[in-house]
């Protein structure tokens, strides 16, 4: 059993939640007004995941994301004002303007790297795992994939190998149902991703991924079984994106409704909202006094980002080698 | 001291040598200790090959078997890389860098770059190349061109033992993403090695033979041939000179133009298809950069436009000879 959530816990948790949050909708309405550069690919509505997987990993922990990686790079301890310079193109962002949205990384808290790349971190957590089992520390890695990259022979592989060479390794599947415009009823398989585990000698669960505790504490079963040793699991999280595959998809694709529905009755803010307040354990002035820190930074990261100044030709060439 | 070991033992001794002295270096691979969780010997193998034969043994839980799956350990040896281990993967033939190659170009290669200059990814890829055994299109590439063309590569075509040793050394060393190619016509070829530690730097062309007629840039095995044509050719009083670059990313420019400038004539020979090729490469830089210095048009000697074949009769009609590098160094010494 995972540790009892404090208040401070469950304090963290909203904080995250809403900043990823609000860092996703300041971006759609930004992206609109066609300022943003390039191919953005929000989280909005999949918050509980990245959330409740991080708190339950420090910064010697690795975890790989994916093109849809702002909430697991907030949620793994990444300054959010240096994300947005970066998704702006600035020479102050994360990654000096290089990477974009679908690059930011900082391995100083773990972070490996969102990815362009579907199902390209489930090699390198192997890794990072291995190099872990071998200097013989706890640390456990986390590839989050979507239910496209769970059809990725990368995650195939990459589930055999830590099986194989038992590695602290968590494979955690956030299922959204689309794979781009493709419905994963009609691209996966089996009933459930977790039901491949199995296949590769794991154990797999299926979890609610609008509901911050469930996730929290499966995903903390599975990486405490990893930190002792015991092996790689597979964790499937089911949820669902607000916005389109990229900016500007209208998803006409998904039914009428579809969306608002499950903002209306599954929102994993407004669930945990109601669940800590009915509880007692936070009052609702505590989650709004949240909602207007976490606004004003987050308008501050945009203040900034648009008066940051672009990389130069200066920086064309650099970072290209450690040396040439 | 210096003795004579070969190609495949330079190799095996560099990784020995670089596993003794930082215990961050790993090597894994399909069969690199070959026998793994089998009832018999679980280091039957060393490699498919021989050339990581007796290292499991020496380095305990270092040497480690894969499963086949390259996309999974080549991904793997680049994440531990990401986080200080210097894993050496050996890729066994480079022609199966078609089911991993996401993990070296779009992974290993852009990290650095793609994150700000704020990652290190010192891993190394070992794998054998080239022509010669009868093994046919899916075990006979060279393809050093196509990692060639990837910014955040290194690339390494070493021609000797000594080479072997110190560029293995160095790419063990260096804090980028190495492709170390190992041509495997060269395993047996004898020559003086060190015992010591040593490194051989990247970008540094070795002239392996000066001579004031024609320059010959000769890539991995080619070096060999081209020694054999001029060794023929000096008899006709042809003096060749022939630059090994060693590694085709970085690349020694320099030595390449200096010995052009100084011979006006150009021979480029890479036993790899033509096109987009290192010959087509060097030919364009010197086209290029030391256009006034030639007085004949550049030749390439190279590979066909075909995949490897697989009968003998076919495959030493594909692999560049001394004699077509005689006769191309010929046409330009004669060309009016």
């Amino acid at each position: 059993m995972t540790k009892k959530l404090t208040r401070d816990d469950l304090l963290t948790a909203y904080r995250t939640m809403r900043t990823i949050r609000e860092f996703e909708e300041r971006l759609h309405t930004d992206f609109a007004t066609g300022e943003i550069p390039g191919f953005v690919h929000l989280y909005a509505g999949e918050e509980a995941s990245a959330t409740g997987v991080c708190m339950n990993l420090t910064k010697d922990d690795h975890i790989a994301s994916t093109h849809r990686g702002h909430g697991h790079c907030i949620a793994k301890g990444v300054d959010p004002v240096g994300m947005m310079a970066e998704i702006w193109g600035r020479k102050t962002g994360t990654c000096k303007g290089k990477g974009g949205s679908m690059h930011i990384a900082d391995l100083s808290v773990g972070m490996l790297g969102a990815n362009g790349i579907v199902g390209g971190g489930g090699p390198l957590v192997c890794g990072t795992a291995l190099a872990a089992k071998l200097r013989g520390t706890r640390n456990v890695s986390v590839c989050f994939f979507g239910d496209g990259a769970s059809n990725q022979g990368t995650i195939f592989e990459a589930m055999n190998l830590a099986s194989v060479w038992n590695l602290p390794v968590i494979f955690l599947a956030e299922n959204n149902g689309y794979a781009e415009a493709t419905s994963y009823n009609y691209s996966v398989a089996c009933d459930t991703i977790a039901d491949r585990a199995s296949a590769f000698g794991m154990p797999g669960i299926t979890v609610d991924g609008f509901d911050f505790f469930a996730v929290h504490e499966a995903a903390g079963e599975a990486i405490e079984r990893a930190r002792n040793g015991g092996g790689p699991s597979l964790v499937e999280v089911k949820l669902s994106r607000y916005y389109g595959h990229f900016e500007g998809d209208q998803q006409t694709y998904r039914a009428p409704g579809e969306v608002q529905n499950i903002r209306d009755t599954k929102d994993c803010l407004l669930q945990f909202s109601r669940r800590v307040t009915a509880s007692g354990e936070l009052a609702q002035a505590e989650l709004d006094a949240i909602d207007a820190e976490v606004k004003a930074l987050i308008d501050g990261s945009v203040v900034k980002a648009k008066s940051d100044p672009k990389p130069t030709e200066a920086d064309l060439l650099t970072d290209v080698y450690v040396s040439y | 001291m210096a003795r004579k070991i070969t190609y495949q033992q330079a190799i095996n001794e560099a990784l020995d040598q670089e596993m003794s002295r930082d215990q961050n270096v790993i090597v894994m691979g399909e069969d690199v200790a070959g026998g793994s969780g089998a009832p018999g010997e679980q280091d039957a193998w060393g490699g498919v090959l021989g050339v990581t034969r007796g290292l499991y043994a020496k380095h305990p839980g270092r040497v480690i078997d894969t499963p086949i799956s390259e996309s999974g350990y080549v991904g793997a040896a680049i994440g531990a890389a990401c986080c200080g281990m210097r894993p050496v993967a050996e890729l066994m033939f480079v022609d199966f860098l078609g089911v991993c190659f996401d993990q070296i170009f779009n992974q290993a290669a852009k990290f650095r770059y793609m994150f700000g200059g704020k990652a290190e990814t010192p891993v190394v890829i070992r794998a054998m190349y080239g022509a010669g055994f009868r093994a046919a299109a899916q075990h006979s590439q060279c393809l050093y061109n196509i990692f060639t063309h990837i910014p955040g590569l290194k690339v390494v075509v070493p021609s000797n033992p000594y080479d072997a040793k110190g560029l293995l050394i160095q790419s063990i060393r260096d804090n980028d993403p190495v492709i170390f190619l190992e041509h495997k016509a060269l395993y047996t070829m004898e020559g003086e090695v060190p015992e010591e530690l040593y490194t051989v730097p990247f970008g540094e062309a070795a002239v392996v033979r000066e001579g004031h007629d024609v320059t010959i840039v000769a890539f991995g095995r080619m070096v060999q041939k081209a020694q054999e044509a001029a060794a023929d050719l000096q008899k006709q009083g042809i003096h060749c000179e022939i630059i090994d670059p060693r590694t085709t990313s970085p690349l020694d420019t320099d030595t390449i133009l200096e010995s052009v400038e100084k011979t006006g004539r150009l021979v480029v020979v890479d036993e790899s298809h033509p096109r987009c090729s290192m010959a087509s490469d060097v030919a364009g830089l010197v086209a290029e950069q030391a256009f006034d210095s030639l007085k004949a048009p550049i030749r390439q000697v190279t590979g066909f436009h075909s995949p490897v074949p697989f009968s003998d009769a076919l495959e030493e009609l594909y692999i560049p000879s001394a004699a077509k590098i005689v006769s191309a160094v010929k046409s330009v010494k004669e060309y009016k």
